[in-house]
């Protein structure tokens, strides 16, 4: 089924054409020059680009501020994360609004992480709405013109809306359902949390094919070897085949860190062709914070 | 049952460093079926208490132990304590926050001191000697819905709609990959009933009205043959 595009990216999606997306994370500072920068280096090769609202729960700058300026100084488009732990209701829609005057035109709904994982675990966490409700929110602004209460809304907003989806959950059977949920409450399209080999996308892939809706695949370089060994530890739910880790390993003992970036595009340039080649994925989201240079060329040695 | 704990004896010590003489009021509710809060918790603490302040080299308070039926009822309080409560110029109470308050709110002229933390609405597991928390009050009950599993609760997120991305295996990220995931357990639960229609169910964000705190609810609760 067709989505009604309002954004550059449902545009593309609809078309037909296999997509990439971006990710940067303004951070714990009041500048925005390196997110403006982070965006033009990904500019020419992603057709949207996702600002991270306080990810893992750490508090940093409010996400609508970059997201405007990536697409006022950059050029280009912004996916909006926007999560429900930190707002309720009313500062949910209040922000909803601003990012409608301020021409943003995706929205990625999330439940968020919980405050106790971030850097901040005092906080009283909200979730007034979670990503299920807050779609369904979202949803009546746009189509009705109204919020939650029937109050209407004067020049409704225009968005696309995204949801996330955790590809290696265990059980799958509720996550898909979940996301079934969000999808007849109106979603577009769909961000998953990262893969690291076409069999872990396809197998989610062929179990959500159902559901009929665009997913863009998450792929995450590592910066370093000590990234991943974090990753490997400490992120339920990432599988990084053996073969992976022992490359990277090599690639850091013979040629240091630039190896490792070496190794990097090599292995994620592959699996960009693999997923493109042999499965159904819409396209590709890419998030490599903080080294974002990598993105081009890992789309560049995949052969797009 | 509300699941009181004891608080850290220095902490009680130090509520109770400028009392003359005062009255360990234990509750025979909740806080006594889990052994917190009963009558020999009160003989036990004012033990403690007498011991302290004579290790301090002073003379001991004139301090009495006893338990009464329950904290959170207004006129068992007034029936249990008024022949007792005497000279007494101090209270300190083994019950809830509810025994607390009830206990402040009749006894204006005398200092009301809190033993216990306050824990949470929950389940006993005498086998695993363990609490578990189960129920936030929310005022609108789902678990028809949700494979007799409360997500209000159970959930760190407090999901209508979960599970959210924070599981893996059924445990969740919150506290480190220990407790169960409810949704996942609300999942197992309503495939193993064939319903899982009600998991997919989508609920619509919650009234918080309903759960509004102070909450009060007037004779209806015991239906109008209470009121007559």
């Amino acid at each position: 089924m067709t989505k009604e595009a309002y954004s550059e990216l449902m545009k593309q999606i609809n078309a037909g054409k296999f997509v990439f997306t971006g990710e940067l994370e303004p951070v714990k500072t009041t500048r925005l020059d390196e997110v403006i920068e982070g965006a033009k280096t990904l500019k020419e090769h992603v057709v949207a680009i996702n600002i991270t609202d306080n990810p893992t729960a750490f508090g940093y700058m409010n996400a609508l501020v970059p997201a405007y300026m990536i697409q006022k100084e950059a050029g280009v488009e912004a996916v909006y994360q926007m999560t429900t732990r930190d707002r309720n209701r009313l500062a949910l829609i209040s922000d909803v609004l601003a990012a409608g005057a301020l021409g943003i035109k995706n929205i990625l709904a999330l439940t968020g992480d919980h405050t106790t994982i971030g850097d901040t675990p005092q906080a009283k966490p909200v979730f007034d709405l979670d990503s299920a409700t807050f779609v369904y929110m979202l949803k009546k602004m746009m189509d009705e013109g109204v919020d939650l209460n029937n109050n209407e809304i004067e020049d409704p907003p225009k968005f696309n809306i995204g949801i996330a989806a955790a590809p290696n959950a265990n059980p799958l059977e509720p996550e898909l359902l979940k996301i079934e949920r969000k999808v007849k409450l109106g979603a577009d399209f769909v961000q998953t949390q990262c893969v690291y080999s076409v069999e872990q996308a396809k197998n989610f892939l062929d179990a959500a094919a159902y559901l009929n809706i665009p997913i863009l695949v998450g792929v995450a370089p590592f910066k370093s070897l000590s990234m991943m060994k974090w990753m490997v530890k400490f992120v339920p739910g990432i599988k990084v085949p053996e073969e992976i880790q022992e490359s990277l390993r090599k690639a850091k003992k013979t040629g240091g860190k630039e190896a490792v970036y070496e190794i990097n595009i090599e292995i994620f340039g592959e699996l960009l062709r693999e997923i493109r080649k042999t499965t159904n994925a819409a396209g590709i989201h890419t998030m490599a914070i903080g080294f974002e240079w990598i993105v081009p060329k890992i789309i560049e040695r995949a052969g797009f | 049952m509300i699941i009181v704990k004891q608080k850290p004896l220095e902490e009680i010590f130090e509520m109770t460093k400028n009392a003359k003489n005062f009255l360990i009021v234990g509750c025979d509710g909740c806080a006594s079926i889990i052994q917190v809060g009963g009558e020999r918790q009160a003989e036990i603490l004012k033990t403690l208490l007498e011991m302290k302040s004579r290790v301090k080299g002073e003379d001991g308070p004139a301090s009495q132990a006893i338990s009464i039926l329950r904290q959170c009822d207004r006129q068992i309080v007034v029936s249990s304590l008024n022949p007792v409560i005497g000279d007494y110029d101090t209270l300190v109470s083994l019950g809830c926050g509810v025994g607390v308050q009830t206990l402040a709110d009749l006894y204006r002229d005398k200092l009301i001191i809190p033993a216990n933390d306050t824990e949470f609405i929950g389940m006993h597991d005498t086998k695993a000697d363990k609490f578990y928390e189960m129920c936030r009050a929310c005022g609108d009950c789902i678990l028809f819905e949700t494979g007799g599993v409360c997500p209000i609760t159970r959930c760190a997120k407090s999901l209508l709609n979960g599970p959210c991305g924070g599981q893996s295996n059924g445990k969740c990220e919150v506290g480190g990959w220990k407790k169960e995931c409810a949704w996942v357990q609300i999942y197992e639960r309503l495939k193993a009933r064939d319903r899982l229609d009600l998991f997919t169910k989508f609920r619509p964000p919650k009234d918080y009205r309903v759960s509004g705190h102070p909450r009060e609810l007037g004779n209806e609760i015991l239906g109008e043959d209470a009121a007559t």
